[in-house]
């Protein structure tokens, strides 16, 4: 299993532990030649305005964009959601997302740092325990097209959701000190 | 809102500091500045009313920014807005968590408000970045509450020589620690003027407990390459961007060297016709060392 990380900015070093604690092999993908021959890709939190321009001045966007509309499984996570999304509110004027999910997404929709918040959140399919939710200046889900698969949800609000290969947390689960979400995902794309 | 959360817990600080790893934070003092940074990649800007080259050339005593000011910025920018406090002056730093600021860094640059203590940050809902040049400050730092360490450098000066010297000190240390034997783990907190119990997750993780960004000296891309190769995971840029002959140009070229800083050829392809960096000062010059600020 070759997973790809997506390095160009944000929390990209922990995707890239846990995905080497879950015995996968860990590609750091910076430049479009570290695309080829991947099982699985994740877009990282960090700052989404920055991942978008960094897309762009590396030339990963278009073949980027292109694997994914190829079906590789991916996962995107916080600023990496607001980059796969169909439709993205109070984002920057020239953000534009790579359209691979069907859902809206709010930037920074639950305020300022000072309302970041850790919540247990209930994820289908999951067991055990309730998965320690870490939000971050976290984007909220507004709408969710009928295609869109909701896992858990938060106050009413998909949180974590899926449409065929592309997985999306408004969260990070790569901060959790618990792997299972990565583990679901990568059991997923094997099968 | 009816289900639980948790706000200011130490995991959405610190993971803030996480969220702009790989990235420069830029000094900005105007809404202008500000859209100008965002639009090149900022992660993060810094609202302050001058730049540490200001601060210096001015002399007198330099303390937290004008709200309207700070709230200028915010109104104008999507990604983190920061905002600095005087070492030891919690009543700014109050003032800046009730205006919404995302980071508050407690800095060497302004004059200092308390000559023996610094802010007891654990008290605090906002998260905080304090500046360090060795392990025993940094560490000292982490035990008051502060998310994320910067190394200090030497502010306002475009010279990266005080960063190199402050990351060898604090990565070169953090090295020993590793490979020191457990009883030495004590002679070594005693030494940093540090507690014992982060001494020795330091020495058993080969890392600081929080993320370590650069600041101080930053003026080229191929300065962002040396210190992110030397260890530090992000840049903060103060009167390098504003103060270079074409901010925008530099300013997107430092975002790229960011990123790509173990590539050569990108950071051979940004540095080309950027014109002319801020202009630099001797260490041996100044007339005053802000790094020395902070106990």
């Amino acid at each position: 299993m070759r997973a790809g990380v997506l390095c160009l900015q944000g929390a990209f070093r922990e995707h890239c532990e846990v995905f080497a604690t879950l015995g996968a092999d860990v590609v750091e993908v910076r430049t479009p030649k570290h695309l080829t021959d991947l099982d699985a890709l994740v877009l990282p939190g960090g700052e989404s305005s920055t991942i978008s321009h960094l897309l762009v001045t590396s030339g990963l966007r278009e073949p980027l964009s292109q694997a994914i509309r190829n079906g590789l499984p991916t996962l995107g996570t916080c600023a990496g959601l607001i980059v796969l999304a169909n439709e993205v509110l109070d984002g920057r004027p020239d953000q534009e997302p790579l359209c691979a999910i069907d859902l809206t997404a709010r930037r920074n929709a639950y305020g300022r740092q000072v309302d970041s918040f850790e919540a247990p959140l209930d994820v289908k399919d999951l067991v055990g325990e309730s998965f320690p939710g870490v939000f971050i200046r976290a984007p909220v889900i507004e709408r969710v097209g009928p295609g869109v698969e909701v896992l858990a949800m938060h106050d009413d609000r998909a949180v974590l959701a899926r449409e065929g290969n592309v997985w999306v947390t408004t969260f990070h689960p790569e901060l959790a000190n618990d792997f299972r979400i990565h583990e679901y995902f990568l059991q997923e794309v094997a099968a | 809102m009816s289900e639980p959360r948790a706000i200011g817990t130490a995991r959405v600080k610190r993971g803030l500091a996480e969220m702009l790893r790989g990235g420069v934070i830029m000094d900005v003092v105007t809404p202008e500045q500000a859209k100008v940074a965002e639009d090149a990649g900022a992660t993060a800007v810094m609202a302050l009313e001058r730049v540490p080259s200001d601060i210096r050339r001015d002399g007198g005593v330099a303390r937290m920014s004008d709200p309207s000011m700070i709230d200028g910025i915010q109104a104008v920018v999507t990604i983190p807005v920061m905002a600095k406090c005087r070492i030891g002056h919690f009543a700014e730093a109050q003032v800046l968590e009730s205006l919404g600021v995302d980071y508050v860094d407690e800095s060497e640059v302004l004059t200092p408000a308390d000559e023996a203590h610094h802010i007891d940050k654990w008290t605090f809902t906002v998260p905080f970045v304090c500046g360090a040049t060795n392990l025993g400050e940094a560490l000292r730092r982490i035990s008051e509450g502060a998310c994320l360490i910067r190394s200090k450098g030497e502010a306002g000066t475009g010279n990266i020589v005080e960063a190199v010297r402050h990351l060898r000190s604090i990565l070169g240390d953090i090295k020993a620690l590793t490979v020191a034997p457990s009883e030495e783990i004590y002679r070594w907190a005693k030494e940093l003027q540090a507690p014992v119990d982060l001494v020795a997750e330091v020495a058993e993780r080969g890392e600081l407990p929080v993320p370590m960004f650069c600041a101080g000296g930053i003026a080229t891309p191929a300065d962002a390459s040396l210190v992110m190769q030397m260890g530090a995971q992000a840049v903060f840029v103060g009167s390098g961007i504003f103060k270079s002959e074409q901010p925008e140009v530099m300013a997107k070229a430092i975002v790229e060297a960011a990123t790509h800083f173990a590539d050569p050829s990108i950071i051979a392809k940004v540095s080309s016709g950027l014109g002319a960096a801020m202009p630099g000062a001797e260490i041996a010059s100044l007339e005053v060392r802000l790094a020395e600020r902070g106990w």
